[in-house]
């Protein structure tokens, strides 16, 4: 019941604050009878709409995960964005190696394994991608070798 | 004979040694995608396609190899099905109910090569039922003004919005979310910027590629670390692998009444796979009756979802190829792959190139023939792969998935936005509200604003002039019972649950 009023709600607050950025677009001269802002509101306005009706009337709640595992699930989400920054200067295989290994410990809490697997997919994953397939991945910056 | 001849030309694109090479490559590939449990053919095909542009093959050896993957990960599927009761995608999901069942009695090895026998049969013939139906459509498409094309959208949102979700409320809020992200970027007619926050890294647009990956494969992983991979043990011993022609010659009734069935559920845009394999499966059960014991592992069981799901997939094809309106969401994830190759889907496509079209056709049914003789003899090597276990697979389903997105545009900003659809795919998937529509909004997004805008230069503001014409008043009827039967179906036609041991 609370997930779904509460998703309802803050659907609805997105849907008014995407209509209210679409009254904003900028006509060009060449303007047509329905312009740029037409279908944005109305796209708005029909998710405002369902997202009262969900809050209005919600589902049985699922089953969230306990606080342990949503601060897993948190943490991965950062150690994510960290390997999405991290990719281009520190090259593929370091990062890969931290970020795969962590995921793994997340899914199975054997340090000795996670290791393996980081070392392993990034190794690996780097071998297929730079020979088999060519794509052009930098192992290792030339900054951090001198 | 001009289906002949065409089909001749499509085999001449299709056969030389090397793209059949990629179609057996595509065909592994796919079937091992398939089988590894947390791996459908929707997300499977989704980050292989980055990959894909990237290796620089063209536009007709790319597709080739992508319909290999897209058709071996749904032969693929049945294994971790039928083995390990954890259907790849929702299709899969009614071939678990007999599957599981026959292979826990002991029946394995025979569950798997009916099943292969009976998704080459649907796939099949849904191939032939695609090569005489979709240049009929494609002649009728011709007449469609943007109009028409406004209302067959709407149509295939609220199908498809009201088939896969339990809340019309959810769906079609998913497809609000999926053509609100579509708006942002460029706009096309006046050339400036909409919704995009003044990001410059907004201005292209969202990529469909980011939010495919993010939303099927990401997403997923979130779902094994919360589970922390507890339900993927090995189910299921696979001892010897024989052909049992008796079930097979039992069947055939029931597969060719379930491709019939899969074909045309895989037609009407929206429908898809799920529904083909759903529909099949209960009529067959309500054909056999009681004494048929379906749901206790019995071969009809197992060949009907398989056929009818198959045949779904074929039949999908007709609408995406035709109106360049996809049925499924493995659909779907394949016109992103034609809009990645700069191919747009329509009935031009079948007059001005016709070699896609054709070599596509071609490449399926070698793919067809290429899994079957690939599946039954060499099942066992797949079911080895089922013992890769998740804590290697998923970090590793990661990487690739960063590896590809990241090769596309280069672009840490891209992979912070997957990164963002894998959490909100995640908690809209734990609300229960559909993400395909999602996938669905932001590939047709453009084109139904701009079918939309055309309708009204043509018709200088009159909005009656969008249901001017028969078949755009036919295509909103379909749409709004679409949209509200299944609200007072549901309670007739109450899908039936996983079974657990």
């Amino acid at each position: 019941m609370a997930s779904d009023r509460i998703f309802g709600a803050v659907a609805t607050l997105v849907a008014l604050a995407y209509i209210a950025s679409a009254t904003q677009i900028q006509t060009g001269f060449m303007a047509d009878p329905v312009g740029p802002r037409t279908f944005p509101i109305i796209i708005g306005s029909v998710a405002a709409l369902c997202g009262m009706v969900i809050a209005i009337r919600p589902d049985p709640d699922p089953e969230w995960p306990e606080l342990a595992t949503l601060g897993a699930l948190a943490l991965s989400v950062i150690v994510l964005i960290g390997y999405a920054y991290a990719l281009k200067p520190l090259g593929f295989l370091l990062p890969t190696a931290i970020a795969a290994g962590f995921l793994s410990y997340q899914i199975q809490p054997k340090p000795v394994k996670a290791v393996l697997a980081g070392i392993g997919l990034s190794l690996g994953l780097f071998l297929i991608f730079k020979y088999a397939l060519g794509l052009g991945l930098v192992a290792v910056p030339k900054s951090m070798l001198g | 004979m001009d289906i002949l001849s065409n089909l001749a030309m499509g085999f001449g694109v299709a056969l030389s040694p090397f793209t059949l090479m990629l179609a057996v490559i595509g065909c592994f590939i796919g079937t091992i995608v398939g089988a590894l449990p947390g791996l459908g053919p929707s997300n499977g095909v989704a980050i292989l396609i980055p990959i894909t542009f990237t290796v620089g093959l063209d536009a007709t050896s790319a597709l080739v190899l992508m319909t290999a993957v897209y058709y071996g990960a749904m032969y693929g599927g049945r294994i971790s099905s039928i083995l390990l009761n954890i259907p790849g995608d929702e299709p899969a999901l009614m071939t678990t109910l007999d599957g599981y069942p026959m292979a826990k009695a002991g029946r394995a090895g025979d569950a798997l090569v009916l099943s292969g026998v009976a998704s080459f049969v649907g796939a099949f013939l849904a191939t032939l039922g695609l090569i005489v139906l979709a240049p009929l459509l494609a002649r009728v498409a011709f007449v469609f003004g943007p109009a028409e094309y406004f209302a067959l959208y709407m149509l295939a949102f609220a199908t498809l919005g009201g088939m896969s979700s339990n809340n019309q409320a959810k769906a079609a809020i998913a497809s609000c979310i999926g053509l609100g992200i579509a708006m942002i970027g460029v706009d096309n007619n006046s050339g400036l910027p909409r919704l995009t926050g003044g990001n410059l890294h907004l201005y292209d647009g969202v990529d469909f590629l980011v939010a495919i990956v993010g939303l099927f494969a990401i997403a997923e992983v979130f779902f094994f670390i919360e589970s922390h991979g507890k339900n993927t043990s090995i189910g299921v011993k696979l001892d010897k692998v024989t052909i049992p022609w008796k079930d097979i010659v039992e069947t055939k009734w029931t597969m060719l009444r379930c491709s019939l069935i899969g074909f045309i559920a895989g037609v009407l845009p929206g429908a898809g796979a799920s529904l083909g394999s759903f529909l099949s499966y209960m009529t067959e059960k309500s054909i056999a009756g009681e004494e048929g014991k379906f749901g206790t592992g019995v071969p009809k069981g197992v060949a009907a979802p398989e056929a009818g799901n198959n045949a779904a997939a074929g039949g999908a094809l007709v609408p995406m190829l035709t109106l360049g309106v996809p049925g499924s969401g493995t659909t779907a994830v394949l016109l992103a792959l034609l809009m990645t190759l700069n191919i747009t889907p329509g009935p031009t496509l079948f007059t001005e190139r016709p070699e896609v079209v054709w070599g596509l056709i071609a490449s399926l049914l070698i793919a067809n023939v290429v899994l079957l003789l690939m599946n039954v003899p060499m099942v066992k090597v797949f079911v080895k792969i089922l013992m890769v276990p998740p804590w290697v697979l998923l970090p590793g389903v990661t990487m690739v998935s960063f590896v590809g997105i990241y090769s596309l545009s280069g672009s840490y900003f891209d992979l912070l936005l997957m990164v963002a659809f894998g959490a909100l795919g995640f908690v809209l998937r734990k609300l229960d509200v559909p993400t395909v529509p999602i996938i669905l909004g932001i590939l047709l997004g453009g084109h139904m604003e701009d079918a939309l805008r055309r309708a009204m230069v043509l018709s200088d503001g009159e909005i009656g002039y969008l249901f001017s014409s028969p078949i755009s008043i036919g295509l909103w009827l379909v749409a709004v019972a679409g949209f509200v039967a299944p609200m007072f179906l549901r309670k007739v036609l109450k899908k039936p649950q996983r079974i657990t041991d």
